[in-house]
């Protein structure tokens, strides 16, 4: 543990422009997989990777020797040859673009997998340097390597910069980008050739098999923060960042454990080091995001529902007290436990919650509302009635199924929204009386309609 | 000069003759076509009204998709300062004709003009609201983002748009009375409410001739009733406006021109004058079968 904080710090003067490489990747392939996910083009950034693989074999044999340039221009080169195949495939046969894709990443992969088992089996084939692109090696960056990064990193940011809102538009609204005068496909070319550019130098660190992730994972979680694009690409590069620097560093550790009393060593290769990574926070992302996120979803269903209940007691003990025309009466827990169904346990606690709001407070023979209770117990059972009458009379709903369709509607109506319920019921004449305002007072039902329905029974 | 069936049918894609302009007379014995154009000699049936200029000049227009014909010489020609309907069954070429006025698909023969000029040179002078369903609508955009697009192409290569793009934008929601809305991720809004920020986004572009794709398409009625203020106030600022439009029974109140399109132009004027029984059952009657085959032999490249 010591050794990763050591190296995540930047003390290890080995590792800190491994560490400084792997970040700036992170960065690019976070900012440029923003746009790349936004315009769908996801899944042939993967084929992009995967058919990079025989490019780099290629290179190696022309080349004789490991050289980071040449495999940088076999893997541009045959990813770029995948991406052209898959677009003749999709526009030449009946081949949908997914098939079309899986056909030439599997095949062109499949094709690298063999020339590296040729290389090896080569007498001066060098091994290491193959192998690491499949999952990908940090560690054996060199300076140079992490310069034309650097540079590549810069040029696609700058791009990204320059043309913010170019890019925007073709993502959102391609036609409409068109129409105003914005070349388009050049556009669309463009952003793929930063793709393709940002997937090929990240192949050495990451691997072909896990480049796409570090693509589309980070924007996916960025999406989870913000409604903005700005914003999401800011996060996006933020967690491709760190999801660099920090796999980068667990990459570089060796973990020892035992198996049948044989000490085992074992290290994790970059690419899957980095997705995992990147995979934590967006699973952080997804449980913790307060707008988007699972939690805060719970958290804000579970506040519903117990204003629901709480309403529901208010309304259960005003409309037993209007059927006896005493609103003082003690109602007993028995009445109320008739009238819905809900438990008892689950009606002991909402009473119990709103008497510790003073809505209403226990007396000899059962609850009744406090003033302030019954205030809003008429204001809750005004709106229920008022869309039980609309339900009826303008929706020719029968009168006795209105009543569970209020309940699941009233609480979400806005004010403006009850303020014209009430004004095109008063205008037909079906309001009881002409008062305005919810007066909280017993002559209450001057402004709330009649039930249509019955009240008392087991609701559903 | 015009491609036989006969022919091979790659030939019907690849080509793109040049016509000479539109001097040559109408054969008379098309439904009958109200022209308002200064351009064609008085070789007509019916007087001339007084000229006013030509928004959109389509002739002899073929546009094919998949090598498949979807719209067959489409002879059109638009005023300036009306409220056009577009009308047809499904599959009519109603947001083809649209998109190949605008420019966005090929076409394989004809020549289009707006305002006398090509699209491109035309574009600053052309405005657009594409059906609600081509968009990704949870794409991170506030609708007062979504509206500020609609002024990009005034602003050139690299620059950002500024505070007076975004009061201008702003502007134009409120037109809409969507200022309350500016703010708001588009997809918490209903149907009604993107449609109000597509078009605030076309009044961005402060355009003298708006193409709408189905505007009043799956609106609420409050909502169509703001639209059809909205492209009235346009039409009382002489501004044009082509909309394709879905419901004939209201294509009389709304629309003072139409054109009535099943793949080919079956008449196009005054709604007055041409809105008849006659040319409703010769749009939507169904006896095109012969064409719609004849269409389908040439994308197989195979006799019917």
């Amino acid at each position: 543990m010591s050794d990763f904080w050591r190296l995540i710090t930047l003390g290890d003067p080995n590792t800190r422009v491994v560490l400084l490489g792997a970040s700036l990747l992170g960065l690019t392939a976070g900012v440029i997989g923003t746009f790349t996910v936004l315009r769908r083009r996801a899944l042939v950034g993967d084929a992009l990777a995967h058919a990079a693989l025989p490019g780099i074999c290629t290179a190696y044999l022309v080349v004789g020797d490991k050289s980071l340039i040449a495999f940088l221009i076999g893997a541009l080169v045959f990813g770029i040859l995948g991406v052209l195949c898959i677009s003749f495939i999709r526009s030449h046969t009946r081949i949908k673009e997914d098939a079309a894709i899986g056909i030439v990443l599997s095949s062109f992969f499949g094709f690298g997998i063999v020339l590296s088992r040729i290389i090896q089996n080569h007498p001066t084939g060098n091994r290491a340097g193959l192998d690491t692109f499949i999952f990908g090696k940090a560690a054996a960056m060199l300076r140079q390597d992490v310069l034309i990064i650097a540079i590549i990193a810069v040029v696609v940011l700058a791009a990204v910069f320059l043309l913010f809102k170019e890019l925007s538009s073709l993502c959102f609204d391609r036609d409409f980008a068109a129409t105003q005068g914005w070349p388009v496909f050049a556009l669309d070319v463009l952003l793929m050739g930063l793709i393709c550019v940002c997937t090929v130098i990240g192949l050495p660190a990451v691997g072909v098999v896990l480049m796409a992730a570090l693509l589309i994972i980070p924007a996916a979680a960025a999406r989870f923060w913000t409604e903005r694009l700005s914003i999401m690409l800011v996060i996006a590069g933020s967690i491709g960042m760190a999801s660099g620097a920090i796999g980068t560093a667990l990459s570089a550790l060796h973990f020892e454990y035992t198996i049948e009393s044989r000490i085992v060593h074992m290290a994790v290769p970059t690419g899957p080091a980095v997705v995992l990574v990147a995979t934590t926070c967006f699973l952080l992302s997804m449980l913790l995001a307060p707008q988007r996120g699972i939690i805060a979803d719970l958290w804000r269903r579970y506040r519903f529902s117990t204003r629901i209940a709480a309403h529901h007691v208010l309304r259960a003990l005003y409309e037993i007290g209007e059927v006896g025309g005493d609103f003082s009466n003690p109602v007993s827990f028995d009445a109320l436990l008739r009238l819905r169904s809900w438990s008892a346990a689950a009606l002991q606690r909402e009473l119990d919650r709103a008497a510790s709001r003073t809505l209403i407070r226990a007396v000899p023979g059962g609850f009744a509302l406090t003033d302030s209770g019954l205030a809003e117990a008429v204001r809750l059972v005004r709106i229920h009635r008022l869309w039980e009458t609309y339900l009826v009379s303008e929706a020719s709903i029968a009168p006795d199924h209105v009543d569970r369709d209020a309940d699941e509607i009233e609480h979400v109506l806005s004010p403006d929204l009850i303020a014209r319920l009430e004004d095109t019921l008063r205008r037909q004449g079906r309001l009881p009386g002409a008062a305005g305002g919810a007066a909280a007072s017993a002559n209450a039902e001057c402004v709330i309609p009649t039930s249509p329905h019955p009240i008392g029974g087991p609701q559903p | 000069m015009k491609p036989d069936l006969d022919d091979d049918p790659g030939q019907f894609v690849a080509q793109s003759s040049t016509l000479p302009s539109s001097a040559e007379q109408r054969p008379t014995s098309r439904p009958s076509v109200e022209q308002s154009s200064a351009v064609l000699n008085g070789q007509r049936e019916s007087p001339p009204i007084p000229a006013a200029p030509l928004a959109v000049d389509v002739h002899d227009v073929t546009v094919a998709y998949h090598r498949k014909p979807v719209l067959w010489d489409v002879d059109l020609e638009l005023p300036a300062g009306r409220l056009i309907a577009v009308v047809g069954p499904n599959g009519a070429g109603k947001s083809t004709l649209l998109k190949a006025i605008l420019g966005l698909v090929p076409i394989a023969s004809g020549r289009i003009r707006v305002f006398g000029r090509t699209t491109s040179e035309a574009r600053s002078m052309i405005g657009y609201v594409p059906q609600r369903e081509t968009v990704d609508w949870d794409f991170p955009v506030s609708a007062l983002d979504v509206v500020v697009m609609g002024r990009y192409g005034r602003l050139g290569w690299f620059r950002r748009p500024g505070r007076r793009d975004r009061d201008a934008a702003m502007e134009c929601l409120k037109q809409l009375g969507m200022a309350e809305f500016a703010d708001r991720q588009i997809n918490q809004l209903s149907g009604g409410q993107q449609q109000r920020v597509f078009l605030a986004r076309a009044l961005a572009q402060e355009a003298a001739i708006y193409f709408m794709d189905e505007p009043l398409a799956g609106v609420d009625a409050a909502t169509e009733q703001a639209i059809i203020e909205l492209l009235r106030s346009l039409r009382s600022a002489g501004k044009t406006v082509v909309a394709v439009h879905h419901d004939l029974q209201t294509v009389p109140d709304y629309f003072d021109h139409v054109v009535l399109l099943n793949m080919r132009v079956v008449a196009a004027g005054p709604t007055g004058s041409v809105f008849t029984q006659a040319n409703l059952q010769a749009t939507y009657g169904g006896r095109l079968t012969l064409l719609d085959e004849a269409a389908e032999a040439v994308r197989r490249g195979r006799p019917a």
